[in-house]
């Protein structure tokens, strides 16, 4: 009991606060960002509340590992909150995932850099919020090319970048921008720069005002950074970086938030038909059909991300089996499969329960999740990602197997 | 007997290398040459064809055709394997 005690009493404040299972924390948060799901929707503002809430139970710093302050947090575990966020507020829970899928990259590839060693304490100590800025004017969404270059001048360097689009840019407290690596290098020659908010000036030059997904605020920018030390450029090349972490977690984070957003969905159609039965005892009612295919597609979709997470922390810590074509082809699988599914399912379950399901302010509303979800097929475009599939299938051996790779 | 030279011929064919292979060491990393991911599945099928040899999955990793000369160890033993 008293060490117990010694314990808690050494941890700072903030952290013994929010101690607990990841998933109550998680709970305690997507309980605030519910309340404000549907304003943070209407406004399209940044979900400020749910953010505020994430950093007060602590959740942004758990990838970091523990040596840094962290609590080593896994990417099953995470891909859990996403899920629990995403039957709160969409918009959250995709803040929430894109964070952690920047965070993956700097705890997979960082720990060799003093710098971003320091930064990685930092990111758990204040929970600082981190943003993505891949797309680029000129390139579109194409992660894997950049124009933008790291211009070096001594130890310091300069940037510039039209980035088209960077979700929560203006609320983010970190940047981590792709580019160049330096001003004659191919534009698949990229690097991970990772750019502070007060280091950096951003002019909003696009608005994102959209179906869904509104209060991801995914705004577009033009970037400048100048005068920046040369350390805050990670020296791995970006291609390691995307193929070893970032398609991994983008994939599997992403399929968790579309999976909270499906569950909820079933879940109102479920009491909608429960309660439809309590009126009418010794009838089964005429959505409950409807409902059995709703459940039974999401539980396909929830073995798909389940079955992905199992492939990813098999492989995790492990180089040639996280870029083998076989590996990619599975992730590729999993986001076209799970984000088609979750449209899916979701107009299954308005269908279940009807004009009460399209009517917003009802306890059975589900208008926001589905404009919400139809983002799913969209963000990384489904035929983008196919388009790649067809080109590794082209060498691809395949094992045949059902337990295994 | 796979030589270097012979590699080089298949990089030139490539369209996001071309122009680029005279130009390059043996150990030059390829991909921060501007070789992608379309490339190398390119760049397999054509010494597939060239060498008369199927990659097994485990050789498809990124690391088998990171350099010019990775790329002749990877395939000169898989030619003798084929061979034997």
């Amino acid at each position: 009991m008293n060490v117990h005690v010694e314990v808690a009493a050494a941890l700072p404040a903030a952290a013994a606060a929010a101690a607990g299972a990841l998933d109550a924390r998680a709970k305690r948060v997507a309980e605030e960002a519910a309340r404000h799901a549907d304003a943070v929707d209407r406004a399209g503002r940044f979900p400020a509340e749910a953010v505020a809430a994430l950093k007060a139970e602590r959740l942004l710093g758990i990838q970091v590992p523990r040596s840094l302050g962290g609590e080593g947090a896994s990417m099953s575990e995470i891909a859990e909150l996403c899920a629990i966020l995403g039957r709160a507020c969409s918009a959250a829970a995709m803040v929430f995932a894109m964070h952690h899928i920047k965070l993956a990259s700097l705890v997979t590839h960082g720990l060799d850099s003093a710098w971003h060693c320091t930064l990685m304490e930092r990111i758990a100590s204040e929970q600082l919020l981190i943003a993505s800025s891949t797309t680029e004017a000129g390139i579109g969404g194409d992660l894997r090319n950049s124009l933008c270059a790291v211009e070096a001048e001594g130890d310091t360097f300069r940037l510039t970048k039209e980035a088209s689009v960077i979700s929560y840019g203006a609320q983010a407290d970190l940047i981590l921008a792709t580019a160049r690596r330096h001003k004659e290098a191919a534009t698949s020659d990229q690097v991970l720069v990772a750019l502070l908010s007060d280091q950096i000036t951003l002019e909003r030059t696009s608005v994102w005002d959209t179906l869904g997904m509104r209060g991801t605020c995914s705004d577009g920018f033009l970037l400048k950074a100048e005068g920046l030390p040369l350390a805050q450029v990670l020296q791995k090349p970006f291609a390691e970086i995307a193929a070893q972490s970032m398609l991994a977690a983008s994939h599997l984070l992403w399929g968790s938030v579309w999976f909270g957003i499906a569950s909820y969905a079933v879940d109102r159609a479920r009491a909608f038909v429960q309660g439809e039965a309590r009126k009418k005892p010794g009838q089964v009612p005429p959505g409950a059909l409807r409902l059995a295919e709703a459940a039974n597609a999401l539980q396909a979709m929830k073995s798909t991300v389940v079955a992905g997470l199992a492939r990813y922390e098999a492989a995790k810590g492990d180089p040639d089996a996280l870029s083998a074509i076989g590996f990619s082809i599975m992730l590729n699988n999993v986001k076209t499969t799970v984000s088609a599914q979750a449209v899916d399912i979701v107009q299954r379950a308005l269908s279940v329960v009807g004009i009460a399901g399209y009517k917003n302010g009802t306890p059975f509303s589900l208008g926001r999740q589905l404009r919400d979800v139809l983002s799913a097929p969209l963000m990384i475009s489904n035929d983008r990602i196919l388009s790649n599939t067809a080109n590794l299938l082209l060498v691809q051996k395949g094992s045949g197997k059902l337990l295994s790779a | 007997m796979v030589e270097i030279s012979d590699i080089r011929d298949v990089l030139k064919s490539l369209e996001s290398l071309k122009g680029a292979v005279d130009g390059l060491s043996d150990d030059d990393d390829l991909f921060e040459k501007g070789l992608d991911s379309f490339g190398s599945v390119q760049l397999m099928l054509a010494l597939e064809e060239r060498f008369d040899i199927e990659f097994p999955d485990s050789a498809l990793g990124r690391r088998s055709f990171s350099t010019i000369r990775i790329i002749r160890d990877t395939v000169a033993g898989l030619a003798r394997q084929e061979a034997a």
